[in-house]
This record gives C-alpha cells, sequence and structure tokens, in this order.
C-alpha cells in the first residue's frame, strides 16, 4: 500500500487508527536535520505520504484513478522532537480533474501540531 | 587580527562534516555554489520512489533537498552560519522526475531582513532549463540575521 519512499521515512500505518489513514513516523537517524531535531524535509515527507493514504482512501470510493502532485506549501510551526510523529490527511475537495488535499503533522496532541500542509493533485480518473 | 571576520561559510565542507541524518540517508551532496547561492545533488535510489509503476522518486526527496540547498544559500548570502528554522516552503512539481537520473537541486537567497530571509530555487534532472520542480519559501532566525 505504502510506496518504497515511505519505508525510507520509517512510516507505517498506525494500527489504533480507526479510519486507517494515520501515519507514524518513529524518530530515528534516517530523518534527523539539526541535532535532536526532525528535518524539515522528512516532516514534509511525512505529510505528503499522510495526503496521499487520505486522497487514495477517497479515490478508491470512487471508482480509483491515477494521481500527480501539482504542488505543496508547507507551514513549519514547532520543531519536531524526538518522539513519534503522527501525519493525517484530509480531502477538502475531490473534483473530477483535481483534488486538494491538507495535511498536518503533531507529536504530542493534535492541537498543537508541528507542521501542516495544503496539496494540490491532478486526478487521473480510471 | 580577528578571525571572526575572515571566516567564509564553506557548503561543501559543511555538506561533507555536518550533514548527517536525513540528508545522508537521502545521499544528498554538494554540487555547487556561488555567492547567493547553492546546488546539491540527489542521486536516483529506488529507495525514494513513490509510485512503483512508473520508477518516479516522490516528491518528499526534492522538498528535502531544496530546503537544505535555501539554507545553505541563506548562510553563503550571510557569509555566516546562523541558527533558522524553515518558516514555510512552497514547491511546484511542474514534470516528474527521469528514472534513473541525479536531480540537481539550485537553491537561492534573494532578501534578508533582521528577522527573516526569503528564498527561491528550481529543480533539474540535467538541463537546467528544463526544470522539475520550483520552489519558494522564507526561513526565520529567532535570534535575528543582523
Amino acid at each position: 500500500m505504502l510506496p518504497p519512499y515511505a519505508d525510507l521515512l520509517g512510516l507505517s500505518i498506525d494500527p489504533e487508527d480507526e479510519d486507517g489513514c494515520r501515519l507514524i513516523m518513529p524518530f530515528g537517524d534516517g530523518v534527523v536535520g539539526r541535532p535532536g531535531f526532525l528535518h524539515g524535509g522528512a516532516i514534509s515527507g511525512l505529510l505528503e505520504m499522510a495526503a496521499i493514504v487520505a486522497l487514495r482512501q477517497a479515490l478508491e470510493g470512487e471508482g480509483g484513478g491515477r494521481i500527480k502532485p501539482i504542488n505543496v506549501t508547507v507551514d513549519f510551526m514547532r520543531g519536531g522532537r524526538e518522539k513519534p510523529t503522527y501525519g493525517s490527511g484530509i480531502v477538502t475537495r475531490l473534483g473530477k480533474r483535481v483534488a486538494n488535499v491538507e495535511a498536518a503533522a503533531w507529536q504530542d496532541d493534535r492541537a498543537t501540531p508541528i507542521a501542516a500542509a495544503r496539496l494540490n493533485y491532478l486526478v487521473i480518473r480510471e | 587580527m580577528s578571525t571572526a571576520a575572515s571566516f567564509v561559510f564553506d557548503p561543501e565542507r559543511f555538506m561533507r562534516n555536518g550533514a548527517g541524518g536525513h540528508g545522508a540517508r537521502l545521499g544528498l551532496s554538494y554540487h555547487a555554489h556561488g555567492p547567493d547561492w547553492v546546488e546539491l545533488a540527489l542521486p536516483y535510489d529506488p529507495a525514494m520512489v513513490g509510485d512503483p509503476e512508473s520508477g518516479v522518486i516522490a516528491s518528499g526527496p526534492i522538498l528535502s533537498m531544496m530546503d537544505m540547498a535555501t539554507s545553505l544559500a541563506v548562510w553563503l548570502k550571510l557569509g555566516d552560519f546562523r541558527s533558522h528554522a524553515t518558516l514555510d516552503l512552497r514547491v511546484d512539481y511542474l514534470r516528474p522526475a527521469r528514472p534513473g537520473r541525479t536531480v540537481i537541486g539550485h537553491g537561492q537567497c534573494y532578501r534578508i531582513t533582521r528577522a527573516i530571509a526569503f528564498v527561491r530555487g528550481q529543480a533539474h534532472d540535467g538541463d537546467p532549463d528544463d526544470p522539475l520542480a520550483h520552489v519558494a519559501g522564507t526561513f526565520m532566525a529567532p535570534e535575528g540575521y543582523s
């Protein structure tokens, strides 16, 4: 289900999430930026994967299709510390050709995200 | 004689010595630099693939590279290292990267104010006139740039 890049980041689907959409990224050498903090690129990778999981799930409910990234805007709110990070995406609009998705990443509390992203995808319906 | 005045930020040395972690996991390396820009290289690796059907790498590694290239560009324009954090980064994916090709990321810092540095850049996989991504973003220095 998840692509090789998700394995590189150490991502897995959170078994405690009822919707099966929430991802977990454990802290580790491969995702460190400056010492003691997550790399912004690794956080962005988690956000993009969370967005794709949410979008694929929404598309499956409508007969499936392929997606291509158009763009992503990431806001970094807090430094990511040495602990697991959660990522979750929400499809705000699934159109015929374009999907708008929002994703958030957090550690202790979902109400205090460490980063958030808005992502646009081209949708090619099957 | 002041040693601080003769200090010149060296991105090549920084990438060789100081950039382990996520950058090392992606295989990021120094490529070139100028007075306010840095180029990094991201070699193709099947472990970075985002779409197994096409073999195209995910967009995340390109964003990681552009985040680092633009961050280094700020320190080059400043002529000094300064603790700072990415405030936001936008990436437009103009076309997929070609499977097997090394991606080059060109990051430039075009303005630094007291607290904020403004950056932009492009990524290509061989021909700079045929970019695959375009980025714009900002960095913030908690203790200021000046």
